[in-house]
């Protein structure tokens, strides 16, 4: 381990980092909500560690190894949960736990929540909470390379560490830092669409951005209690599943669309094809089941809830138009169920993600064919392209890991008190970074005890960095040299 | 004409064979001596060992008066190259070339003159692939070749009870389907060719051979056997080259096996194929065979580079139930040993390709060759230019054209209209005439008639 380039890193992405509260700091003046000392205090507090981390160790030129990458990604999510709580701490007087478990769920793109009464909090914290899931969404370390190239070669192993998953080996550009940056530029724009679609379609500009942090990023707070149902609006429901689906579906081919100023890159691509199709089965198969059971009144109405809440669970969102673990039947199973599947690789969405179900299932017709035809020689294909045993073999170990995680963790949240539904919603709803839950923790974290809090922040951790990088830390074979 | 054949492969060595005996300077360029010592010991013809590609080999061969050079080495970038230095340093006329990669030939404006200096490409398990291609889609077929750029196509059949016309006269034909015109070029019984005329009764086992246009083929067919029923499954053994080009074009429309021996090479298959089965094993294995359902086969292809092991594979399928069989047998000998009783269609690849370089090599406005019946038989397209006075065949009618003995003129292509000529139709210029040869020798004979005197010009 290279300790004190290790350090050096941290103050200098702590030091980045401070920056981010300004944005609040300046709504707070606007707004005049009286929050704008917590803001600069936050800000000092920030600054003053990520100097102090930086500058004993000014002349550190040492690489950073893949090993390290690891480690420091995973550390400076947990001190990013810790620098992104103090507002909360500061303004709202929340617990420790608490507000490190709201600022993990924002950063994860989660979007659990354990505050209510969302209308009577200050906007600038309200703004602090929406901006800390856009930050989160493309990821603060892919933006640190964006504009910090001297991270370099280290650069690498970082943004291989916490971009998610089977695509983190495709690289956009030829240098990470223009990656990084294409990446960013398309979030950014996708986030400012939004905002616009949202403002022409009646919030105010306040909401607006605010959603479309939110949006964008699949993360899922909002500045209201009601969340998106609050305006009861068909249009900004139908605008919100737009840019949900586009935040889960992979960036890479969002940049290459947005390269060749076309939508054919979307139909071409396997993964963004199998993603269309499921969101469009499901959320006919949801409208059916409401419709049927009688949930609501016609066909329209079930169809509409049903594919907002498709498009929010699909995509690990978890915006609410209404409370979906009271609907009837099977459907909130469905739809814990759909989480699990999330968004494309490459996306800001949490789950397994499609392109790994897609290889798995392939995996097992495949099984079934070598059955048939014992002699055989097939190979799992993705589109025209076949898939290699490396990537096979590492989605098996993923899915693995994943499914024995959300089962041990499921036992933890049983043994800290909740029952076995609420236990199953509480993890598929951190682990997932989807947001809300089933039984006790269908709308919010409010209620449960600070074990099942530290058990869901780790949940989140284990999904936002996609297991591998957090789980890694826990391999002795990863400490001994 | 000088020719300097680069490669003494299958290809090289059974184009030298061929052209040496048509009265040309053949020289061969290989690499290994005792290729060159196994063919000049059978030609006669003249060998230089060396790279095909340098400069001072392609000297030594005599390239500098050579009139052509055929790149038939096995590697794509060295017959490039061999015509690139023929173009730039010996300015040799006429440069033909192999080359394989469907990447290459996908781009055709690679080969021009400033580019890569190709006048005419050569892709010989494009050409099998295509021929064995045809026999799929036409059961019942022995043979399909093209003629006028696919207007015309010259078929084989080998006739059977139950064939509409069969023990019938020829003359009935016209008769019996007035829509889809025909003219029968030749029909070979018992080994023997029979010149067909109106009188000749068509016996079952007889080879037909008939001209018509693609879409009555079909139909015609009928009329010498029965109804084949059309192919839906077919086994490929041998995943080579030819292989998992066959596979790779048929596999959408039929359901399609392929035998590989090589597991390294069936990974490569199972990536380029999505739909065909790719199976590990030896196309001679009873076991694999029975196990893929060899007896509801309606069409196995025993493809590998080995004769030996296609002719036995071919007939292990046969014998275990495949509807029909077709295997490559490179060797003469072979080929006549098993067609018609081991195997359904002998498949000649060096045959195949022949035709189309001998089309560049005559003289003449040749524009198809295909060579029939193992080379002892020809098909040939040619223009016929001039008028009466500079041409001995326009404006001449057919009955009075001085064609050698067993030639029949099987069509005509007209602008864009096929014809089948009566006794009185008289050649015009610019036609496209379709002859059939009983008898390979005749070729000069044919060739010379329909050459313009030296007054035209």
């Amino acid at each position: 381990m290279h300790w004190r380039a290790i350090t050096q890193l941290f103050g200098i992405l702590l030091l980045l980092y401070s920056l981010g509260f300004i944005p609040s700091l300046g709504i707070a003046l606007l707004y005049a909500d009286g929050q704008w000392g917590i803001f600069a205090e936050s800000l000092l507090i920030t600054a003053v560690a990520g100097l102090v981390l930086w500058y004993p160790n000014i002349k550190q030129r040492s690489e950073l190894s893949v090993r390290d990458g690891f480690l420091v990604v995973t550390l400076f999510w947990v001190l990013l949960g810790f620098a992104g709580a103090l507002p909360f701490i500061l303004g709202l007087h929340l617990g420790v736990t608490d507000a490190i478990f709201e600022s993990v769920s924002g950063f994860t793109t989660t979007g659990a929540t354990v505050m209510v009464g969302l209308d009577q909090v200050a906007p600038s914290i309200l703004y602090h909470r929406q901006q800390i899931q856009w930050l989160g969404g493309m990821g603060i370390i892919v933006l640190a390379v964006a504009i910090l190239p001297l991270l370099g070669v280290g650069g690498m192993q970082l943004y291989r560490a916490e971009a998610s998953g089977v695509a983190k080996y495709e690289k956009l550009t030829p240098r990470i830092a223009e990656t990084a940056r294409v990446l960013w530029v398309i979030y950014f724009s996708l986030t400012l669409t939004c905002a616009m679609a949202y403002w022409v379609a009646g919030m105010d500009l306040f909401d607006a951005v605010g959603h479309a942090f939110t949006t964008v990023a699949t993360g899922g707070f909002s500045t209201h209690d009601a969340s998106i149902g609050k305006y009861d609006s068909p249009l900004i429901e139908m605008i919100a599943i737009v840019f949900m689906l586009a935040g889960g579906a992979n960036f890479a081919i969002h940049f290459i669309a947005w390269r060749r100023l076309s939508l054919q890159p979307y139909g071409a691509d396997p993964e963004v094809r199998v993603y269309g199709m499921l969101f469009v089965l499901a959320t006919l198969f949801v409208a059916a089941s409401l419709y049927w059971t009688g949930a609501y009144t016609g066909a329209p109405e079930s169809l509409r809830y049903a594919a907002f809440q498709v498009a929010s669970i699909l995509t690990s969102t978890g915006f609410g138009t209404a409370n979906f673990a009271e609907w009837p039947l099977h459907i909130p199973l469905i739809l814990v169920i759909l989480s699990f599947t999330g968004g494309c690789v490459g996306s800001t969405a949490g789950g397994i993600k499609v392109l790994r179900i897609m290889l798995l299932a392939k995996l097992g017709v495949r099984q079934l064919f070598q059955l048939a035809h014992p002699q055989s020689v097939s190979l799992v294909k993705v589109g025209r392209g076949p898939v290699s045993d490396d990537v096979i073999f590492s989605v098996w170990g993923f899915y693995v890991l994943y499914i024995v995680t959300t089962l041990l963790l499921t036992v933890a949240m049983m043994a800290a008190g909740l029952d076995l539904e609420s236990a199953f919603g509480a993890v598929v709803a951190t682990i997932n970074l989807l947001g809300p839950g089933l039984g006790d923790v269908a709308l919010n974290f409010a209620t449960v005890s600070p074990v099942i809090k530290w058990l869901g922040i780790f949940a989140m951790l284990v999904g936002r960095l996609e297991v591998f990088t957090l789980l890694i830390l826990f391999l002795p074979a990863y400490w001994r040299h | 004409m000088k020719i300097i054949i680069l490669g003494a492969g299958q290809v090289g060595s059974t184009v030298a064979n061929n052209l040496a005996s048509e009265a040309n300077d053949i020289t061969v360029v290989d690499r290994a001596p005792e290729l060159l010592m196994a063919l000049q010991e059978r030609n006669d013809i003249r060998t230089v060992v060396g790279h095909a590609s340098h400069p001072d080999v392609l000297r030594e061969a005599g390239i500098e008066d050579a009139d052509m050079v055929l790149a038939v080495t096995n590697s794509d970038e060295i017959n490039m190259i061999a015509c690139q230095v023929a173009h730039a340093l010996f300015h040799t006329p006429i440069r033909l070339a192999r080359v394989r990669s469907l990447d290459y030939l996908a781009n055709p404006q690679l080969f021009r003159p400033e580019a890569v200096p190709i006048d005419f490409i050569i892709s010989p398990e494009q050409l099998v692939t295509t021929f064995i291609e045809h026999l799929i889609e036409s059961p019942g077929v022995l043979q399909i070749l093209d003629f006028a750029g696919g207007m015309a196509q010259l078929v084989a059949v080998q006739a059977q009870h139950g064939g509409a016309l069969v023990g019938k006269e020829l003359r009935t034909l016209g008769k019996w389907k007035p829509a889809a015109e025909t003219r029968v070029v030749a029909i070979y019984r018992r080994d023997r060719a029979i010149f067909p005329e109106g009188e000749t009764v068509i016996e079952a086992g007889d080879e037909v051979f008939f001209l018509a246009a693609r879409q009555h083929i079909r139909p015609l067919v009928t009329a010498f056997r029965q109804s084949d029923k059309r192919n839906r499954r077919v086994i490929i053994a041998g995943g080579g080259n030819i292989g998992k080009r066959l596979a790779e074009t048929i596999e959408s429309d039929y359901y399609v096996k392929i035998i590989e021996i090589d597991g390294v090479r069936c990974h490569a298959l199972a990536e380029s194929l999505h739909r065909a089965i790719v199976l590990h094993g030896d196309a001679a294995d009873e076991d694999l065979l029975k196990q893929e359902d060899i007896e509801e086969t309606d069409i196995f292809c025993a493809i590998t580079n080995d004769d030996e092991a296609n002719i036995l594979s071919a007939m292990l399928a046969k014998r275990l139930g495949a509807r029909k069989v077709v295997a490559i047998i490179n060797r003469t000998s072979y080929a006549e040993l098993a067609e018609g009783a081991a195997v359904d269609i002998a498949i000649s690849p060096a045959q195949i390709t022949i035709g189309v370089l001998l089309t560049y090599i005559r003289r003449g406005d040749v524009v198809a060759v295909h060579s029939l019946r193992r080379g002892a038989a020809e098909a040939i397209e040619l223009i016929a230019h001039g008028d009466r006075a500079t041409s001995q065949v326009v404006g001449v009618s057919i009955e009075d054209l001085p064609l050698p003995r067993g030639t029949t003129v099987g069509a005509i292509v007209r602008g864009d209209k096929l014809v089948f000529p009566s006794h009185e139709t008289v050649i015009e210029s610019d036609d496209h005439v379709i002859l059939f040869l009983v008898d390979k020798r005749k070729v000069a004979d044919v060739e010379r008639l329909f050459q313009v005197s030296i007054t035209f010009l």
